[in-house]
């Protein structure tokens, strides 16, 4: 059921209103209850310890407060590139999602371990900024050595219609980034219905964002199963509509293996086991990690571990 | 067939005195109780679905209670592992008003528990009203020792050195409490009490054959005061959920009074993580008729302590 119309040519807000009004609206109920039937699926013994690794490899390990100091960005990283110090067959994660001026910091910690560093920028988490502000913001952090840029769109223009401004803006925001990635968050908390998340998705991919992610974590709800499934079910129209493979990040509220593993069958069942990666699926979360370490401790061992035997990023 | 009923009423009704009318009513049916576990302040079956049938001394059937599963176990750790904090941090004051309030609401009880264990374990009423009168006051003992046992215990030590030097105990954190199988009442207050006592969080694994007692416990428990989680109760067998228990890394502490054989394996299983042990002690297999010293002293609060000691420089 591809959807997604051949894109416009001449990009007004007009054009896009019509792309975006063109496409089908979501069945709310229906998308609830497919979420919810596909939670629950069991994934158990061989086929979870491989949820488990896979999941590990996809977690974009984050600290976004205001608290953060270049120490506790360090331990972090220390973290990312070995998860459990006591076994050394854990995966390493995605990547490293910090502040922009903790790039730097970052960066030098992670050096030779092959694991970017994602930063967030265009004014995170509000976006009320001036454009030349989140374009330096972004500059700045790519120059500092991070590989992935998190933007977050300017739901304000979003939510009263000016789609070309939000267009317009991960337009600049992707020439900006240069060779690193663009994730593009729809910070679907403020979007208010599942219709919107389903056309925000579209401009953003649209307008050459290379991922697309739920939330900055920062507004409740985050990232619920159904939204998540939304935007994989966009991602995977606008694979068959262009060929391009965009790919998700949900992130906030993830905080546990069961969740972890939802997202996992989610992803397999709605874009397909093409997004199965780290390069298509990302899972943005802090304290994720612990517990998907303790399930792995838990599967090789057959005994439970308590939360203290893990470093507390 | 509502409408068939009421017709038959109306006839019947119009013909009746109200005498015969009474007599035609059916007996009424037994409302019986559904035993749970007590799981962070609230009665969930067991995640397994499975029960137990629990009879009396004599062999009649009594109830069904949940038999608890591995998972139930798992859930119990970290329901009581959130408690924690909270629990400890209470001021000590507080825990001994707590634990004086479950003292209050259990007296007002008494002759439900005393019934109890009247089934349970075939024994005279005027034995069980002072087991229960024993277990109420083992609450109020142990509401006096809780902002007293850190001066016992604790305090300055002598130091040769220019150091202010002071120990202060401070609770463990989650202990497992394997109740004593045969003293379902006395005998589970006499080891829960002094667990809570101190600030530490607790999952009761209770008598096997008597559970009833330690869930009636738990509805006492449940609205006392006592916030959810401190105490989760589980019934089912210790040879199932023990061994997980013991392994458990987030378990701090073990009570091993009620384990029997299986003691000196869990012990040697808890080692593996550290986990502090009491090992069984001669009351285990005495029945309720072990536990009636009114004054048991700390030796039940020392072994879920542990002693910070603080080195302070003098005249700096």
């Amino acid at each position: 059921m591809s959807h997604t119309a051949t894109a416009p040519e001449a990009t007004t807000n007009h054009a896009l209103r019509a792309y975006l009004y063109g496409l089908p609206g979501v069945d709310e109920v229906g998308a609830r209850a497919r979420a919810q039937d596909l939670s629950t699926r069991s994934i158990k013994t061989t086929a979870k310890a491989v949820a488990i690794d896979l999941a590990i490899s996809m977690v974009d390990l984050t600290t976004l407060e205001g608290a953060d100091t270049p120490g506790k960005v360090r331990s972090l990283c220390a973290k990312a590139a070995l998860p459990d110090p006591a076994d050394r067959t854990v995966p390493k994660v995605g990547a490293v999602c910090v502040y922009p001026d903790m790039v730097a910091t970052a960066v030098a910690a992670l050096r030779g371990t092959g694991i970017g560093v994602a930063s967030v920028a265009t004014a995170f988490p509000a976006g009320r900024a001036p454009l030349d502000v989140k374009l330096a913001d972004t500059r700045r952090a790519v120059a500092d050595g991070a590989s992935e840029i998190d933007m977050v769109i300017d739901r304000g223009a979003f939510l009263s219609g000016d789609y070309l401004k939000v267009h317009e803006e991960i337009v600049a925001v992707k020439e900006a980034c240069g060779d690193a990635h663009l994730k593009v968050i729809l910070e679907t908390g403020e979007l208010n219905t599942y219709d919107n998340v389903r056309r925000a998705s579209h401009l953003a991919m649209r307008a050459g964002g290379d991922f697309i992610k739920t939330s900055t974590g920062k507004v409740a709800p985050a990232a619920t199963l159904p939204v998540t499934l939304i935007m994989l079910e966009a991602v995977r129209d606008h694979h068959a509509a262009t060929g391009r493979r965009v790919g998700v990040k949900p992130a906030g509220g993830i905080r546990n293996t069961k969740d972890a593993i939802r997202n996992l069958v989610l992803v397999n069942e709605t874009a397909g086991p093409e997004w199965l990666t780290p390069d298509l699926f990302r899972i943005g979360a802090s304290s994720l990690l612990n517990d998907l370490l303790m399930q792995r401790t838990r599967l090789s061992t057959g005994t439970y571990p308590g939360p203290d035997y893990y470093t507390q990023d | 067939m509502a409408e068939r009923r009421e017709n038959k009423k109306k006839g019947e009704g119009a013909a009746k005195t109200p005498a015969e009318d009474s007599a035609e009513v059916p007996a009424r049916l037994a409302v019986k109780k559904t035993y749970k576990l007590y799981l962070g302040g609230a009665f969930p079956r067991s995640e397994s679905g499975r029960s137990y049938p629990v009879t009396s001394a004599d062999g009649t059937h009594l109830a069904n209670a949940s038999l608890a599963s591995r998972k139930d176990a798992r859930d119990s750790v970290a329901t009581a592992r959130k408690a924690f904090g909270g629990w400890s941090g209470r001021t000590a004051y507080n825990r001994g008003q707590i634990l004086y309030r479950i003292a209050e609401v259990m007296e007002g009880r008494h002759a439900q528990f005393a019934e109890q264990l009247v089934a349970a374990q075939g024994i005279t009423r005027a034995k069980a009203d002072r087991y229960v009168r024993a277990a109420v006051d083992r609450w109020v003992y142990y509401a006096g020792w809780t902002d007293k046992f850190a001066q016992v215990i604790g305090g300055a030590n002598p130091v040769a050195g220019p150091y202010y030097n002071h120990s202060a105990p401070e609770p463990t954190g989650v202990v497992v409490v394997f109740a004593p199988q045969g003293a379902p009442l006395l005998g589970l207050t006499s080891v829960l009490a002094p667990v809570i006592a101190t600030g530490n969080t607790a999952v009761v694994v209770s008598s096997e054959t008597a559970p009833l007692p330690a869930i009636e416990l738990a509805e006492v428990l449940a609205t006392s005061d006592v916030p959810g989680g401190v105490v989760n109760i589980l019934t089912g067998r210790v040879g199932e959920i023990g061994p997980h228990l013991a392994a458990h890394a987030d378990v701090n502490a073990l009570d091993l009074t009620g384990t029997g054989e299986q003691a000196v394996e869990f012990e040697r299983t808890a080692a593996t993580t550290l986990t502090r042990v009491l090992r069984p002690g001669p009351q285990t297999h005495g029945g309720e008729e072990a536990w009636l010293d009114t004054d048991p002293g700390t030796s039940r609060m020392t072994p879920f302590l542990e002693t910070k000691t603080v080195w302070h420089p003098v005249g700096v």
